[in-house]
């Protein structure tokens, strides 16, 4: 996740002097060479699962492993034509995330024969690789999107409301229900606000840092030019709290202290984040019975066992995280499932500590940490400030939102309701990481693409 | 801005080694304690995700397993489950398991490391072996015959084979069906709840884990330690004994059930045939306390470790006691008190020349391929008397049922010994009286005497003055080692 200090990473600054100095190597058959080993690695992981259970590769192992084959071929052609500097590891990492979670869904699915999932997240993650394909292709250049930076926070606060008028699921209104179909559109908002904010940012950044007054050693900005960004945020955030989203909450929340610190470089507003962050979640505590409840199953995960109501949903997951122990069960060797409904979406990495153990979960960890480190870097080799800042925002989607799910059903922090990336259930969900991965496969082509010209070491 | 994305990256950094750090005390320090916490059911999960191992009688289960489809896969079925509950016991996903479901529980469920064909397979390969089977070594014959006998009555039925200590029936009656609450649910609750609140018991284990007063069958360990001790002369000897007899240290006149003229100055042998009380509460103050105690206890009484694999409720001879107490104990009254399988170790010991042999249910354990793990072989528990006591006791108890108390028990072509008991019960005698018999058989082409039977009838529908052993008790002897004999021949 660190960025090397040392000169910038791209091989194409010392080329070798047969070859012309402006030409950078794409990376694209390393990407394709990845992308086959994340295929084969989902396959097995399928045929696995399969093989645990009965003792048969199961029948659908061919048409899952060419399904998923085509999807990354097809992503990959686009990358190959429209993005040929991209980071080659973005594409892959996307593939073997995604694969890796349709085979948990799968593996899921066969403790629960009438509620099979796996079906349609194949169906959200093919619709997810279009929309990836869709923007890799059409999205010449990512610093189009400033230009719709009102138009999204339109979209991300209309998004954001709309649910506040379906009914409650689960004790959150976060949910667009329309017969079977139903979709959480604060998935989309998040992608949503981080254009915003990297377009806001990045037009006042300067004025954010540099005017205003001191109080205390703090630079605060003028209320001008703050005043917008705030209510956007304070609106957000607050709609949220009504609906009951306190994963999303919580992830907005840390997006715009990230964004506004990296926009403006002023570790105060870490400070005043971190004093507003304890004050919300202080007052919410103690009026929100729902947020409440979360904070004393937290604190007390096996009350309901001395109580006699039989172990809740964190205690099942920490006995799942305890059955994996080093090396897991093996996958479909766990019981996973007894964690209850949640169990393939909230609760999805539990089966993945259980059956692959503390050293697949960390792999997976490394893989999103690798995924964030990659999103980062786009950034950093970027000169302009609105990709710089949106490259930024959306790894720290990424990362908030992983180290949120993860902390929560490992016991580390109280339990929000939020889907892993590419892991979990949930069309809204794969769709939106489908989205981001697109956009940060545009912006790395952007940097590398200009590294040459610019000429090593520029702008750093 | 470079520098504050570095720093972003850190940021994202502490959180990652945050996860890791967490992941590794969840999954590696508490794994552990998590483990073994009582509501993770992933070990139920695991011990039910195969069928059990059976328990056979005469080589067939008597147990079976269900796949119940629920995450609790298999569940324990019952084959004539109320004849051989109280030796299966009950293997229940609910409520756990006993006797020899419980005893025998790593060779059935197949944790047992004995079942690996290497050490630590199971560690390594991370998987569960088949689980073994338990060979009993009931005979099928007696245990139906004794539940059949017994026709519901309260009471219990126990029969060893004297030379090996092999049980070869072990009865109760009422009984239960331990498949009714096998698996999990409301079904299984309510069973258990009902089986446990009814009166009648028909959970107790009257056979090993209820101890009744012995009443006369005692008797002969009385008489025993007579003829060890060298109180009488012999068994022929008149005992100079006055009817009614005075408990010493008392004005209490002891009687007795037959005809006074009988009993007064008997010989050993006539006071063992008609029973007589007198003769025998004086015999034991003339052995006295301790050598009366050291005779109970070779027999197997005071000893709480007695187990056959599940532990027998401790039988009592109470080692401090004034005279008279002493007294009504060598009658089998006062505070002593024997269980059904204790009594068919006094008649074993007897048949098999003063030798108590160790009593045991389970013959071997197996691997569900039929690979032996284990056998239970015969072992010597105690020397009760010497060889010329005990063919003096022969002697005496085939008396009994040729000319005695005990003519019911009678099998033409057979030897057969036995000895009645009417047990007093309650205060002033006031509950019915337990009915006893205690016996033991030989076929005429036998060598040896082939079975020693115990039975005890709780009889409360029965007239009271028809409660005596040889009326209630003795039919059911004599059908259990009948059972025997037949199976012996065949």
């Amino acid at each position: 996740m660190t960025a090397p200090t040392g000169t910038p990473g791209s091989p194409g600054t010392k080329a070798p002097p047969s070859v012309p100095a402006v030409r950078v190597p794409g990376r694209r058959g390393t990407e394709l060479a990845l992308l086959v080993l994340a295929v084969l690695l989902s396959v097995y992981g399928y045929c696995a699962v399969g093989l645990a259970r009965s003792d048969a590769v199961p029948p659908g192992a061919a048409g899952y492993g060419a399904g998923l084959g085509v999807l990354a071929l097809l992503a990959h052609v686009a990358v190959r034509l429209r993005a040929p500097y991209a980071d080659p590891l973005l594409l892959p990492i996307g593939v073997l995330l995604n694969g890796l979670g349709l085979v948990l869904i799968y593996r899921l699915d066969l403790e629960t024969p009438h509620d099979e999932a796996a079906p349609t997240q194949l169906v959200w993650s093919t619709i997810g690789v279009a929309l990836f394909i869709v923007f890799v292709m059409l999205l010449r250049d990512h610093r189009v999107l400033q230009r719709y930076a009102y138009l999204s926070v339109a979209a991300a606060l209309a998004l954001m409301i709309l649910p506040g008028f379906f009914p409650a699921v689960n004790g959150a209104r976060i949910w667009i229900r329309i017969g079977e179909f139903s979709i959480q559109p604060g998935e989309f908002a998040k992608v949503l606000l981080a254009i915003f904010f990297a377009s806001y940012l990045a037009a006042n950044g300067h004025a954010l840092t540099y005017t205003g007054r001191r109080i205390w050693g703090l630079q605060l900005p003028t209320m001008r030019v703050f005043a917008p960004i705030l209510a956007i945020w304070l609106l957000s955030v607050g709609v949220l709290i009504l609906e009951t989203d306190l994963g999303t909450s919580l992830l907005f929340f840390g997006l715009f202290v990230v964004m506004l610190y990296v926009a403006t470089g002023r570790a105060s507003w870490i400070a005043i984040g971190l004093l507003l962050a304890a004050a919300g979640a202080f007052v919410v505590a103690s009026f929100e019975p729902h947020v409440h409840g979360r904070v004393e199953i937290w604190l007390h995960p096996f009350a309901s066992i001395a109580a006699g109501d039989g172990p809740g949903q964190l205690a099942q997951s920490l006995f799942a995280f305890a059955a994996g122990g080093m090396l897991g069960t093996g996958l479909g060797m766990g019981h996973s499932i007894l964690i209850g409904f949640a169990a393939k979406s909230d609760f999805i990495l539990a089966t993945a500590g259980e059956e692959l153990g503390l050293v697949g979960l960390t792999a997976i960890y490394l893989l999103y940490a690798l995924l964030v480190e990659r999103g980062l870097r786009g950034g950093l080799e970027l000169r302009e400030p609105f990709g710089r800042l949106l490259a930024t925002g959306l790894a720290s989607i990424v990362a908030l939102q992983v180290f949120v799910i993860a902390g929560g059903v490992t016991g580390l922090i109280p339990l929000t309701g939020m889907a892993m990336p590419f892991l979990a259930q949930g069309g809204s969900s794969v769709v939106t990481n489908w989205v981001i991965v697109a956009i940060l496969v545009r912006i790395s082509d952007s940097a590398r693409r200009a590294l040459p010209a610019a000429g090593p070491g520029a702008g750093r | 801005m470079t520098r504050y994305i570095r720093r972003a990256a850190v940021f994202c950094l502490i959180l990652l080694v945050a996860l890791l750090v967490n992941s590794t005390r969840v999954q590696v320090f508490q794994s552990g304690s998590l483990d073994a916490n009582p509501a993770n059911r992933r070990g139920s999960i695991a011990q039910y995700g195969q069928p059990r191992g059976d328990i056979l009688v005469q080589g067939g289960p008597v147990t079976g397993a269900r796949d119940s489809g629920q995450a609790l896969r298999y569940e324990r079925t019952y084959k004539n489950g109320p004849l051989y509950s109280p030796v299966t016991g009950y293997a229940s996903q609910t409520y756990g398991s006993s006797f020899v479901e419980g005893a025998e529980d790593g060779i059935l469920s197949g944790t047992s490391p004995l079942l690996a064909p290497f050490p630590f397979w199971p560690e390594l390969s991370r998987s569960r072996e088949p689980g073994g089977d338990v060979a009993t070594t009931l005979n099928a014959g007696a245990q139906e015959a004794a539940y059949a006998g017994l026709g519901g009555k309260k009471g219990a039925v126990a029969a060893i084979e004297p030379a090996t200590g092999r049980i070869l029936a072990l009865v109760t009656a009422p009984s239960y069906d331990p498949g009714d609450f096998a698996g999990t649910g409301a079904a299984a609750e309510r069973a258990w709840r009902r089986l446990n609140a009814d009166p009648e018991r028909p959970m107790l284990n009257r056979a090993i884990r209820e101890t009744y007063p012995p009443g006369s069958t005692f008797k002969v360990v009385t008489a025993a330690a007579a003829l060890e001790h060298e109180v009488v002369d012999g068994i022929g000897t008149p005992t100079r004994t006055p009817v009614p007899y005075t408990l010493p240290g008392t004005t209490t006149r002891l009687g007795n059930e037959s005809a006074s003229a009988a009993c007064e100055d008997a010989t050993l042998e006539d006071a063992l045939r008609i029973s007589c009380n007198t003769v025998f509460a004086k015999l034991g103050v003339a052995v006295g306390l301790d050598d009366m105690v050291e005779t109970a206890r070779a027999f197997g009484f005071n000893d709480p470790g007695v187990h056959v694999p599940m532990i027998v409720s401790r039988s009592n001879f109470d080692t401090d006691m004034n005279q008279s107490q002493l007294a009504l104990s060598s009658i089998g009254q006062f505070n002593t008190r024997a269980t059904p399988l204790q009594m068919a170790m006094v008649a074993a010991a007897v048949a098999n020349g003063g030798t108590v042999m160790a009593p045991h249910l389970v013959d071997r354990t197996t691997t569900s391929g039929g690979t032996a793990i284990s056998t239970t072989g015969s072992r010597t528990y105690r020397q009760a008397m010497s060889p010329y006591t005990a063919s003096q006791l022969q002697k005496m108890m085939v008396d009994v049922v040729e000319d005695g108390t005990g003519t019911n028990a009678r099998i033409p072509g057979a030897t057969v010994g036995g000895k009645t008991g009417t047990a007093q019960n309650g205060v002033n005698n006031e509950g019915t009286p337990y009915a006893w018999f205690i016996s033991y058989a030989q076929s005429a082409q036998s060598a040896q005497p082939e079975v020693a039977v115990a039975v005890v009838v709780e009889d409360a529908a029965a007239n009271r003055a028809d409660v005596s052993g040889g009326g209630s008790a003795a039919p059911i002897a004599r059908a259990v080692m009948e059972a025997v004999l037949r199976t012996a021949k065949g």
